[in-house]
């Protein structure tokens, strides 16, 4: 108190605000959790490259198709054949035919060199949907156009595996943010009506959530996807998909909400919020749902993954997303052939970034489960 | 039944409670089966003129907090009148005798304008994710009277009134002690100017010197904002101080009503001369003669026949056991139900 009793005469707003928010208190403790900053920073990076900027980040666009078909990926080499080392470059790709295996191969020709640039020109986009754009974070220079740089090799179509799997993290990625949101305004909804209100409402919103969670799950998407019409355009597709999700995952929310709520509810402030006479929607979403949004964020937090990978696993499956709609999903159909394993195994590289965006979620969603956990020593 | 009718003073009584029962029903089984109530009020009929301090005490669960939780209409009450004298939802301006517990959602919210509640603990009716600043406003907010330029300036004006600093407006409740938390809910429940506030126990979880400057306030801001009272408590001595009259509960029931003198000096039930013998003295040369009441507290979901206080009572006859007492006015404004009210010398302190 020492500190604060700063003369009461200083003009309201100019004083140095000694006090904390409860936000505060939670970013203070969470930037002392490491991993889970790094699991934050993480994120924010991979959504930014994936999401904002994919058409910058990759060397060419999605539907570039070439010549070069289901080429591996090509080696960037710093030394040439005299073993001088010199600027980053590629070898020109020539077809071969195997007559032994009587497999179409791919061999470099040390006799055509092209560099590998940062920042080059290319295949014309439009950054963020408006900005009318040609650069690209790196590549050969567009006027070479015999020669082309795969990275993670190229598919069946001669396009860029790694421009493919830029292109499709957007789509899964916000799978899981959007399908997530809807799950968070649907069971926080529904579970602080639940919580509230008790009685007849509880008892139906409760039966509802475990006729849900005990429906046999891929039976119903199967379902809900032959339920979409076949003449819809992808992004119609795309939004029932992530709707259906949403529909689907809701139901443990609000169980988690119905259950904090019966005891916040219990709490003298939403009583004493009533006595000064608070509508039930002010109580509801004012006093009752922000007591829970801890917990809520952890429980979002960790459960988009399983959207994200419920995504993949359906549109692998063929229910979910399909072509020309690009997603982690439907990139990893192509490496669904033990004929694509053999021979072109590049195609699994759509693994890694799953599996990375699902391991930085947790470490976000651990950190943030300890910073918010009122019980949790400090 | 009506002690306020056969009074003179008719026309200053701002709240009148007639009959309020409030019974909770004990629910068992899978189809939810009333098996039985728990009648946690039963039959309560009190009076409170303006500017005035009732005190309403008894031992834990005899109904105090649920009558003023029925006051409130935060429970509804089972049966009952309450007669409130509001200025809000009349048209001339001039006050109008509602009865709350007719009033519809509407004209209910309206009064809350004018009925507001103080809390027994001091920091769970304080939203612990808003700011001092959020929780005063916030009963302006609801009823639509808060203005981002004016209203600061008032909100700062009630945090001195009850004793704050206005450089503690952006800090949150946990920053404070139990003493000025209770502040900060007394300078919300005045926010919007009431009439009558429903004290629930605002002392008993402060200690002692910290109680003796939350009483003294709340009987400073009586005097300057023409406050009513009702004061719950358990504390006897807490009542002597603050209120003008007093009732006793006893298991859902009042007693005994009285003007605090009367009632100290010469109690006519004798649950009450059990409750005043047990308050501490002063005097360390006083040797006391307690009485301790033999049993427990009669449970509501199943009172004993009779006068609900036979059991334990010293006095009792067979009478009591058989038939309850009516509730008479003995002495001028002295309310009592006891059979044996008029033959008894009870000593008060």
């Amino acid at each position: 108190m020492a500190v604060a009793s700063a003369p009461s005469a200083l003009p309201l707003g100019k004083k140095k605000e000694f006090s904390q928010s409860y936000w505060s208190l939670v970013w203070y403790r969470f930037k002392k959790n490491k991993l889970g900053v790094l699991g934050g920073i993480f994120l924010i990076a991979l959504y930014f490259l994936f999401v904002a900027v994919p058409e910058f980040v990759s060397p060419y666009a999605l539907e570039n198709r070439s010549n070069f078909v289901e080429a591996p990926p090509t080696p960037i080499r710093f030394v040439d054949q005299n073993g001088q080392f010199q600027a980053p470059f590629v070898y020109g790709l020539d077809r071969k035919i195997d007559q032994v295996k009587r497999l179409r191969t791919w061999v470099e020709d040390p006799q055509r060199k092209y560099p590998v640039k940062l920042f080059v020109q290319g295949d014309p986009y439009l950054l963020f949907g408006f900005i009318p754009a040609n650069l690209h974070l790196f590549g050969i220079d567009a006027d070479q156009r015999e020669a082309r740089l795969f990275i993670m090799g190229s598919d069946a179509l001669g396009r860029d595996f790694f421009t493919r799997i830029m292109y499709g993290g957007r789509l899964s990625l916000m799978v899981g943010l959007i399908g997530q949101f809807l799950t968070l305004i649907l069971g926080a909804t529904l579970g602080v009506i639940s919580g509230y209100y008790g009685g007849a409402t509880d008892m139906f919103v409760q039966r509802f959530t475990e006729f849900l969670a005990a429906f046999p799950n891929i039976p119903l998407f199967m379902a809900l996807s032959a339920a979409i019409p076949p003449f819809w355009s992808p992004i119609s597709v795309y939004f029932m998909l992530t709707l259906i999700l949403a529909f689907l995952g809701w139901g443990g929310l609000a169980r988690q909400v119905r259950g904090l709520v019966l005891s916040l509810r219990e709490r003298e402030y939403a009583l004493a919020a009533r006595s000064f006479g608070a509508k039930d929607s002010r109580i509801m979403f004012r006093h009752l749902l922000p007591g829970t949004m801890s917990h809520v964020i952890v429980i979002a937090t960790l459960s988009i993954p399983g959207m994200i990978l419920a995504e993949t696993a359906l549109s692998w499956l063929g229910l979910g997303l399909r072509p020309p709609l690009t997603s982690w999903g439907t990139l990893l159909q192509d490496a669904a052939t033990v004929r694509a394993i053999r021979f072109t195994p590049w195609l699994l590289w759509t693994v890694p970034p799953i599996l990375f965006t699902v391991m930085t979620y947790n470490l976000l969603g651990d950190g943030l489960r300890d910073a918010l956990d009122p019980y949790s020593g400090r | 039944m009506t002690p306020a009718s056969e009074t003179s003073q008719t026309d200053n009584i701002l709240l009148e409670v007639k009959n309020l029962k409030k019974y909770f029903p004990i629910q068992k089984g899978l189809l939810r089966r009333t098996v039985g109530y728990v009648r946690a009020v039963d039959d309560v009929s009190l009076y409170l003129r303006e500017g005035e301090t009732l005190g309403l005490v008894g031992e834990s669960g005899c109904g105090k907090t649920t009558a003023s939780r029925c006051i409130i209409r935060l429970y509804e009450p089972t049966a009952g009148e309450i007669w409130f004298k509001s200025r809000v939802l009349s048209e001339n301006g001039r006050p109008r005798r509602v009865n709350l517990v007719s009033l519809n959602r509407d004209e209910i919210t309206k009064t809350r304008e004018e009925i507001a509640m103080i809390f027994q603990d001091p920091i769970n009716p304080l939203n612990p994710r808003m700011s001092v600043s959020d929780i005063i406003a916030e009963p302006m907010v609801i009823h639509g009277k808060y203005d981002p330029r004016h209203s600061e300036e008032v909100i700062v004006n009630l945090l001195q009134r009850v004793g704050l600093r206005p450089d503690h407006l952006r800090r949150y409740p946990h920053e404070f002690s139990g003493g000025q938390r209770q502040r900060i809910g007394i300078a919300r429940a005045l926010a919007l100017n009431p009439r009558l506030v429903l004290c629930d126990e605002p002392v008993s979880a402060l200690d002692v010197s910290i109680q003796a400057q939350t009483l003294n306030l709340l009987q400073d801001l009586q005097r300057d904002f023409n406050l009513s009272y009702i004061f719950v408590a358990h504390d006897l001595s807490v009542v002597q101080h603050i209120s003008d009259r007093v009732a006793v509960m006893y298991v859902g029931k009042v007693v005994e009503v009285a003007s605090s003198e009367a009632l100290y000096q010469n109690p006519l039930h004798p649950y009450t001369e059990a409750l005043l013998s047990s308050v501490p003295k002063a005097d360390p040369k006083y040797r006391s003669s307690r009485i301790i009441m033999q049993g427990d507290v009669a449970d509501p979901s199943n009172p004993p026949s009779g006068c609900y206080f036979h059991p334990r009572c010293r006095y009792a006859v067979d009478l009591c056991k058989q038939q309850a007492p009516e509730f008479r006015e003995l002495k001028p404004d002295h309310w009592v139900s006891c059979h044996r009210a008029e033959e008894l010398q009870l000593t008060g302190i």
